[in-house]
């Protein structure tokens, strides 16, 4: 009897993760991809086929007939996609790339604190996410406009004499990003740190090597895991980001995101910005399996 | 030529006074805060020597020894080291090596680069890299295995990696902290040889942190036996067995009975003890407390007889008892003896026959005895 419910269990413990990657990814992704696959229509909702229960066997193999790959084509006819993908993908990395720099200084200095401060540390590092994030990337606009804190704080203290244009140009974005993705970089790689044997260190020194190199050689190569994790979840949500891109980038600003946003709303393309969003999932899908490997050698050296 | 116990090899520079010591802690104290982990401290540990800190977990062998690796600064005091203070010396520019307890092996290394990491660091050209590598795993008896990650490896694989990768520099002092306590005791045993072998071959310093006293006594030239931060014993493994200086070490190392009583005589070499037990026991022991004080004879169990009949000699130790209980261990049979007094004391005879005629047994009256040097005089 118990053994019969522990081994329900277990099934259900497996069967969860799974019911939820098909009901919430899984589900809606085929819908998407369905989508893209249509025509635009000028109907509820605006493209077609829709099918429908009364088709019967017969109509429903007709309408699948009329699925066509053409979004997909007129996807590669246009430069302007692939200039916001390559753009996105340019943007999401070089954002990347920036708060791994900022973000690992941090993750270190807190792994390396007195252990009673740590959580205290941590609690600070999630704080933001206690006010709304829009409303946090809006104050950058309060921030980073040419009349804003920061340009008459920079007058004031006389580094310029003309305010920086940085709000409508891709600084901001990237300012946006990396102030909204950092604690995303920072957990994984002080869980990373946090971990490290200090005796690993200490037996780098006692072996000749002095604590820069050692760093370089024992502390930096065992927090790759970590590091990955980090610029995943970065990378990740920035190439898909629409809002920082809408509310601090200005109109020459090319993200995926936003082209997004167009076709499905200015446009009311529906069967294209699906076309968008499935090839912009692919996209992303190679870094996931390429974290996952990752993850799994990191296992595999029994970290 | 009398001497405490069997000698392993004649090497004794503690005992000439010219011999210049090669580590010496002078007046260590060191602080964790308000906890005073090493407290004025001081020893001598000589080139060549095998010495070993034994002490109960948490007495600070591990902070002397981290001390002495430079990753801990001492709060006062200093470690002369070939003629140098040490103090400003960082652990990476020290000619000391050490064995970690948790081994702490480099996990994304694989067995040879974890070797010649140390080798790397000293700028050593590449071929001869490879080769000191190769001569180390040969050492460990780990050739077949210098490809692995260390997580592929058994304890006592990985014991032996440490061991290599902290030899491979050919350090001065080599510095092994617990080095057999995570390994099983057949095993153990073995590496204790292979690391006696190794430390004689290579002709290195070895300073070894142990809690294990058996494991001290096989392998140590002396012991400091360490209390509370404090060295209360620096002798060689006979000498700390046979001549205790003090109640805590004969009780710390082996079995050890102990009786209180007071001095009632001492001249001519010799002290007697009249012991709370009812009976005077005489000692040959020529310095010892004055008649009149308080004292304590300490005596291994081994070093007792229990026998039928009162011993004829009457110049022997003897005190009448009862048999309380008898502990057969295969190689000897220990005896608990309840003295008239009430105290059990423990005496161990070696099983040297297979068969016994007419053996001791519960609740016969039997006579402990014991010759005048079995046992030593301890000071309160
Ligand atoms: N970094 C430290 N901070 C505070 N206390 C310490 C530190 N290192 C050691 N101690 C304390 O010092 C004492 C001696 O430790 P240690 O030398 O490791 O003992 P052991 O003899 O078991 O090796 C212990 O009580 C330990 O708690
Ligand atoms: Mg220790």
């Amino acid at each position: 009897m118990n053994k019969l419910g522990s081994a329900i269990f277990s099934r259900l413990v497996i069967i969860l993760p799974y019911a939820w990657l098909l009901f919430f990814f899984l589900v809606p992704f085929f819908i998407v991809f369905r989508i893209s696959l249509s025509t635009t229509a000028i109907a509820q909702p605006p493209y077609e086929p829709v099918f429908a229960l009364a088709d019967g066997l017969s109509g429903f193999f007709g309408k699948v007939g009329q699925f066509s790959f053409a979004n997909y084509i007129w996807l590669t006819e246009d430069a302007l996609y692939l200039n916001a993908y390559l753009s996105s993908i340019w943007i999401a990395g070089v954002s990347t790339f920036i708060t791994l720099l900022i973000g690992y200084p941090i993750a270190y200095g807190m792994a390396q604190a007195p252990r009673t401060l740590r959580p205290t540390l941590l609690m600070l590092v999630i704080l933001p996410f206690w006010t709304s994030f829009l409303i946090r990337v809006y104050a950058w606009i309060a921030i980073l406009k040419p009349e804003g804190l920061l340009n008459q704080f920079l007058l004031s203290i006389g580094v310029i004499d003309q305010p920086l244009i940085i709000i409508g140009t891709n600084w901001a974005i990237y300012i946006g990003i990396v102030y909204s993705y950092l604690p995303f970089m920072i957990l994984p790689l002080y869980s990373a740190l946090e971990k490290m044997d200090n005796s690993l260190i200490e037996a780098a020194k006692d072996l000749g090597c002095p604590p820069i190199s050692a760093f370089w050689k024992i502390t930096f190569p065992l927090s790759l895991p970590g590091v990955v994790a980090g610029c995943m979840l970065v990378f990740i949500p920035a190439v898909g980001e629409f809002v920082i891109p809408d509310l601090l980038g200005g109109s020459q600003t090319l993200m995926i995101g936003k082209t997004l946003w167009n076709e499905f709303n200015a446009n009311r393309d529906w069967p294209v910005s699906a076309a968008v969003a499935t090839i912009l999932l692919l996209i992303l899908v190679v870094p996931i399996v390429f974290f996952q490997n990752a993850q799994a050698k990191a296992e595999e050296q029994g970290r | 030529m009398k001497s405490l116990g069997n000698i392993r090899r004649s090497f004794a520079p503690w005992t000439d006074p010219d011999a210049k010591p090669f580590i010496t802690f002078r007046n260590v104290t060191k602080r964790f805060g308000d906890f005073t982990a090493v407290d004025d401290l001081t020893l001598n540990i000589y080139h060549r020597e095998f010495f070993a800190l034994l002490g109960a977990s948490g007495c600070g062998k591990s902070t002397l020894l981290r001390m002495l690796a430079g990753f801990e600064r001492p709060t006062s005091g200093e470690i002369i080291l070939d003629g140098q203070d040490i103090a400003g010396i960082p652990p990476y520019k020290r000619p000391v090596n050490m064995m970690f307890q948790s081994y702490a092996l480099f996990p994304h290394m694989t067995v040879e680069s974890n070797i010649g990491f140390g080798l790397r660091q000293d700028g050593m050209p590449k071929n001869e890299i490879a080769e000191r590598v190769s001569q180390m795993l040969k050492l460990v008896k780990l050739e077949q295995f210098a490809k692995r990650k260390p997580h592929q490896l058994s304890g006592g694989q990985r014991q032996r990696v440490a061991l290599a990768r902290s030899l491979a520099k050919r350090p001065k002092v080599l510095l092994l902290d617990e080095p057999l306590g995570a390994l099983d005791k057949k095993l153990r045993e073995e590496t204790q040889f292979e690391l006696m072998d190794l430390q004689q071959e290579l002709g290195l310093t070895f300073v070894v942190v142990t809690h294990d006293q058996e494991e001290a006594m096989t392998m140590a030239d002396r012991i400091a036996v360490m209390s509370h931060g404090k060295v209360i014993q620096v002798a060689t493994p006979a000498e700390i067995y046979e001549a205790p200086n003090s109640r805590f070490v004969a009780d710390f190392i082996g079995d050890v009975n102990i009786l209180d009583g007071k001095v009632s005589a001492n001249g001519n070499g010799k002290i007697e003890l009249a012991v709370n037990e009812g009976f005077t026991i005489r000692t040959a022991t020529a310095n010892g407390p004055t008649p009149g004080s308080a004292a304590g004879f300490a005596i291994r169990p081994e070093k007792m007889k229990v026998t039928r009949a009162a011993p004829a000699d009457a110049s022997v130790n003897a005190a009448p008892g009862e048999i309380w209980d008898i502990g057969y261990l295969g190689d000897m049979t220990v005896f608990y003896v309840k003295l008239d007094s009430g105290k059990v004391v423990k005496a161990s005879m070696l099983n040297a026959l297979r068969e016994v005629e007419d053996p001791i047994s519960y609740d016969e009256k039997v006579w402990v005895s014991f010759g005048e040097t079995a046992g030593v005089v301890l000071k309160d």
